[in-house]
């Protein structure tokens, strides 16, 4: 068997007595997508921070590659491998940094564009970002409350994307947008994991985000994983238990 | 709409006013013909004038020349005295609002426990052990104007310590150095800068007194404050001695409480 390329070992979070997340075990291999669903409270984003290196768990791992992460105390290059998105797209961008700060500070840190890139070949970069989540290139100058939700959700993706993570944790990324703005952030991810390879830990409450981007499906319930498997064999015939109900609910919502 | 049209109309007279000031004390004691500190026996208590426009003190000196000299001894301290707070206090306030914790408790229980005394009577026990003079001044608001920086910024950052931007840029692997100041530093700044217009008006106005008291700039250095205690005896009846450098305080305080109101007021719209 190889390797996963990001593996969580018996995480248990808490908070006081209460564990938000509760011995949770979950792989993602080179290039797949695994969602986890469940209700909100159910420790999904939780999970999704501990992945990320934003919280400590009490007890378990990271792996990355095999090799056991730091809970918070990542090196620089362990951070640039695993890239975040998150839920809000109102506090997801700095608010008093133009698109091209944004954009540019992660490479510029990593040394994406090589040691010291000039400055031209930096923003045809931060250009091509932008055109790639489907932006105008020419908004480097702007602040982001001049964007409307989703396009700061793509600029976030964008920002994401630009250091060349292997593994992107999103939490609930589409769940503040609307419909039609969900579909293509939602194409956006398929899109870099076909041509990138990139890994994908999709954070989400709907079920039907996770049928369309994910290989697999883990539930999450009360900070545990219930029921996980394929993504087309569980939501199409779930299990008996909290598994049928969530897909149960979703379908009647649905109708 | 243009960045320009943003700035506060507050902010701009404010910003206008002071930079007048500034171009008066220094300019008017280089082309002066009166030395501030000669004195001048034969022109004493002279009413304003064309020869002399703000008049003459009980020792005959140029009434304009000294408000403008004492403007720039009182506006520099000001300055000078602020900026080491303003830095400490803000960096302090940076880091406890950031980390909580521990630093955020040992730096609410320094605040609370020097903000319990009395601001006027530790200038006296500092004056006490250092003397009179900038010296005390400066050390007590080493001492005691750090904190109310560090409690604004403190504030403002733990609210933001929670936003996604911030927890992103941990994710991209930015320092925590790095963080607080290139990403959280330009956020809070300006909360910072509209303290810092009311607390120099707080300083002015202590240095004034602290000169009006003797316990501040020694004589015969000019100062605004020592000026308004030199003209009180004779108020009644050569009320420029000391109305006109009180003119001048009250000038500067309108100056930084129009820059303070208008940078709150930009941060609003």
């Amino acid at each position: 068997m190889t390797t996963p390329l990001l593996e969580l070992r018996h995480v248990t979070v808490r908070h006081g007595a209460f564990a938000a997340v509760d011995d949770v075990s979950l792989a993602v291999p080179r290039g797949g997508a695994l969602g986890i669903v469940g209700e909100s409270g159910a420790g999904k984003s939780t999970l999704a921070r501990v992945a990320a290196g934003l919280v400590a768990p009490a007890g378990g791992a990271t792996l990355l590659d095999g090799g056991e992460l730091a809970p918070i105390r990542r090196t620089r290059a362990q951070r640039r491998r695993i890239q975040m998105v998150f839920q809000n797209p109102d506090s997801s961008l700095n608010p008093r940094h133009t698109v091209r700060r944004i954009l540019a500070e992660g490479m510029l840190l990593h040394g994406t564009l090589g040691p010291r890139p000039a400055r031209a070949d930096v923003d045809a970069r931060c250009r091509e970002l932008l055109r790639m989540v489907g932006l105008d290139g020419d908004m480097l100058d702007r602040l982001p409350r001049a964007f409307s939700g989703g396009q700061r959700q793509r600029i976030a993706l964008a920002r994401a994307l630009a250091v060349r993570p292997d593994v992107l944790v999103a939490d609930e990324p589409t769940s503040a947008l609307d419909v039609s703005v969900q579909r293509e952030v939602l194409d956006l991810l398929a899109a870099r994991r076909r041509d990138q390879g990139l890994a994908l830990l999709l954070i989400t409450h709907d079920l039907g985000v996770a049928a369309a981007l994910c290989d697999d499906v883990a539930v999450m319930r009360a900070g545990r994983i219930v029921a996980r498997g394929p993504a087309r064999t569980l939501l199409a015939d779930p299990p008996a238990g909290y598994a049928r109900e969530l897909v149960d609910a979703a379908r009647a919502v649905a109708l | 709409m243009n960045a320009a049209a943003r700035v506060p109309r507050t902010l701009v007279a404010g910003l206008a006013l002071l930079a007048a000031i500034a171009l008066a004390v220094i300019v008017i004691p280089m082309v002066s013909p009166y030395d501030p500190v000669a004195e001048d026996v034969s022109s004493m208590l002279r009413p304003p004038s064309a020869a002399h426009p703000f008049g003459t003190d009980q020792l005959g000196r140029d009434l304009l020349t000294r408000v403008a000299a004492a403007g720039r001894v009182d506006l520099a301290l000001m300055v000078g005295v602020e900026a080491a707070p303003f830095v400490i206090g803000t960096l302090a306030g940076l880091v406890a609002g950031y980390r909580g914790g521990w630093a955020d408790r040992a730096i609410t229980l320094l605040s609370d426990a020097l903000i319990a005394f009395p601001f006027y009577l530790l200038v006296a026990v500092v004056a006490f052990v250092t003397g009179t003079g900038v010296k005390g001044i400066f050390l007590t608001f080493l001492i005691m104007g750090w904190i109310i920086f560090a409690r604004t910024v403190k504030g403002a950052t733990a609210s933001l310590a929670g936003e996604e931007w911030v927890e992103s840029a941990r994710v991209m692997g930015f320092s925590d150095a790095s963080i607080l100041l290139r990403q959280m530093l330009p956020n809070v700044l300006s909360q910072a800068v509209t303290v810092l217009a009311s607390d120099m008006v707080a300083l002015l106005v202590a240095i004034v007194t602290l000169g009006y008291l003797g316990l501040g700039i020694a004589p015969p250095t000019p100062d605004w404050g020592t000026m308004i205690a030199d003209g009180q005896s004779f108020l009644a009846t050569r009320w420029w001695v000391s109305t006109l450098p009180g003119c001048a305080v009250v000038l500067v305080g309108v100056a930084l409480a129009l820059i303070g109101d208008g940078l709150n007021d930009g941060r609003r719209a």
